[in-house]
């Protein structure tokens, strides 16, 4: 180092002025990022194939909300399956019996281990093989019987597919959660005399729940997108309406930006509700007002 | 400090006075290969305060959660207050309760831990009044004022509306003492109550031991606290290897120690 010795003076050097760091990346960055966005908006604007005008229009077309409509109740309805099931396997591979414990690990290896294309289609073609359920005593008399394909609708092919499915990866979730939940705590609610149903009810579950209710709003945001899969087995739900629109018209892409759309305002949403309850279930703890980022787009 | 903590005199409760509070006749308990108790034999009596003492792997935690059945035995038996722990006699034979007995079983019998255990989701008032509301069935109202109450005698009334998180060790403490408390008791144990505190905070929560045991609470209480042990007990166990070494009046056991094991451990503690 060569650096000139200066004699300090009086106030040593205090009173000299600091010059920051010039940060030159960022201002070559920014030049390229300005150059790929005005030829994107070049594209934009003078494409004459590209008709944004269409994308407008049908925004708001009445079979476009119809099937966000169905988007919206196959989310919830496969959200609550998987939700349930998931919890109820979550304990069954927690608990003391090992019947149960092994039914609960056979159900997550299989729902895990095959593609939810082939679950969905699986569902929706049972009919073949199976063209009656019926309910009664096994191997004894039926007390009802119903037509499979009655029974297991598209809508209800595609709700066991994708809640069934979820379970899985939400018993994982779970057992997760409680898990992580210290034995001391269990301990503390036994020594109070709780029988453990209690305890957990009022004890686990509640702490779990902080661990829980993150990663399950990413499952549902998650979910939202995975609906757009119903496509194959023909459920009108909102990629499906868009791909029947522009079966007729040609217009792929403007109609896949509706959808699209859509799919942005809705994870949106969902990703503000998330951040709201994660800052309520936190709440007890230190470190609540340290706020995590979590980014919706882009699925599993 | 504590005026008076026991929320009912231990006289109200139907016991004989013959009746030991605890007796434990030749309990063992092994972890896989390892065993950690090789039968131990105690009589506790009503009112009477007794601390486990010795180096860590002694056995004397696993014990003390054994009286509640925190861990089950292999061998042997421990009765409270005349019942059976854990298990019901029937036929000559021990056989073991259900889950929902052995919570009613433990009713009796309070518990604190090294590492306090709060439900850090409730505030320190909550804490308090879980037990009473969802085991005992007492009304919310009661039960919140007996919990104030508590922490008022546990020198904590300006933090019962306080998250655990938000709350020093030692009266995290004194908290978690509040809550197997408001179970009304008749048998308190301490495993360690003061080994995770600070140095400065010790000193609280012993108080509120103290004025507990001043107010008569029969209590066992496993400590490294040897000057706690001296003032407040009436009698000191000394365990070691998973076997009573000796035991006997704090006097007696700590000042004038027969066993060389004792010994040696008292030479290094004190």
């Amino acid at each position: 180092m060569t650096a000139q010795t200066v004699l300090p003076t009086e106030s040593g050097h205090a009173e000299e002025p600091i010059v920051r760091l010039r940060h030159r990346g960022r201002w070559v960055a920014g030049a390229v990022l300005l150059v790929l966005a005005a030829m994107f908006v070049n594209f934009l604007a003078t494409s004459p194939k590209l008709r944004l005008d269409l994308v407008v229009g049908y925004l708001f077309e009445r079979s476009i909300l119809q099937g966000l409509l169905v988007t919206l109740e196959l989310t919830a309805a496969a959200m609550l399956v998987g939700v349930v099931l998931g919890t109820v396997l979550a304990m069954m591979r927690l608990s003391d019996n090992p019947m149960l414990r092994g039914v609960a690990t056979g159900y997550v290896a299989v729902f895990r281990g095959t593609p939810i294309l082939v679950q969905l289609l699986f569902w929706f073609f049972l009919g073949t093989v199976l063209p009656q359920i019926s309910l009664g005593i096994p191997f004894g008399p039926e007390f009802f019987s119903i037509s499979t394909n009655t029974l297991i609708t598209q809508f209800a092919a595609a709700i066991l597919g994708l809640g069934l499915n979820e379970a899985a990866y939400m018993a994982e979730i779970v057992r997760a959660g409680i898990g992580s939940v210290d034995k001391g705590q269990t301990e503390a609610a036994q020594a109070l005399s709780m029988s453990p149903w209690l305890a957990y009810r009022r004890v686990v579950l509640p702490q779990a729940a902080r661990l829980i209710v993150p990663p399950t709003a990413n499952e549902v945001i998650s979910m939202l997108k995975l609906t757009s899969l119903a496509l194959v087995i023909g459920l009108p739900e909102l990629t499906t309406t868009a791909q029947l629109i522009y079966g007729r018209n040609f217009q792929q892409i403007p109609l896949l930006i509706v959808a699209s759309i859509w799919y942005l305002v809705l994870t949106t949403i969902l990703t503000f509700i998330q951040s709201r309850i994660e800052r309520r279930t936190s709440r007890g703890v230190l470190g609540a007002t340290r706020r995590r980022t979590r980014f919706a787009i882009g699925g599993r | 400090m504590p005026r008076s903590l026991a929320a009912s005199p231990p006289v109200d409760h139907p016991t004989g006075p013959d009746l030991p509070m605890v007796q434990a006749r030749a309990v063992r308990k092994a972890f896989g290969d390892n065993e950690v108790l090789k039968g131990i034999d105690l009589t506790v009596d009503p009112g009477q305060v007794v601390s486990l003492l010795g180096p860590s792997g002694s056995g004397k935690s696993t014990f003390l959660r054994c009286i509640n059945h925190l861990e089950s035995i292999d061998a042997g038996e421990i009765s409270v207050n005349g019942s059976l722990v854990g298990y019901r006699r029937q036929g000559g034979k021990k056989h073991e309760l259900r889950p929902a007995e052995v919570a009613a079983a433990r009713r009796d019998v309070g518990m604190v831990f090294q590492s306090f255990n709060l439900f850090p989701h409730l505030t320190a008032v909550q804490n308090v009044m879980e037990a009473p509301i969802y085991v005992k069935r007492q009304n919310r109202d009661a039960a919140k004022a007996h919990a104030l109450e508590l922490l008022a005698r546990v020198g904590l009334a300006d933090k019962t509306a306080a998250y655990p998180a938000h709350l020093s060790g030692g009266q995290q403490q004194r908290v978690a003492i509040a809550r197997a408390l408001a179970m009304e008791p008749r048998l308190m144990l301490f495993d360690e109550p003061t080994s995770a505190l600070d140095p400065e905070l010790v000193g609280e929560v012993l108080d509120v031991i103290k004025t507990l045991a001043a107010d008569g609470m029969t209590m066992i209480v496993v400590t490294h606290e040897i000057g706690f042990a001296r003032e407040v007990c009436d009698r000191v166990v000394f365990m070691d290897g998973g076997v009573i070494v000796e035991q006997g009046t704090p006097a007696d056991v700590l000042t004038n120690p027969q066993h060389a094991r004792t010994k040696s451990f008292l030479s290094k503690v004190l």
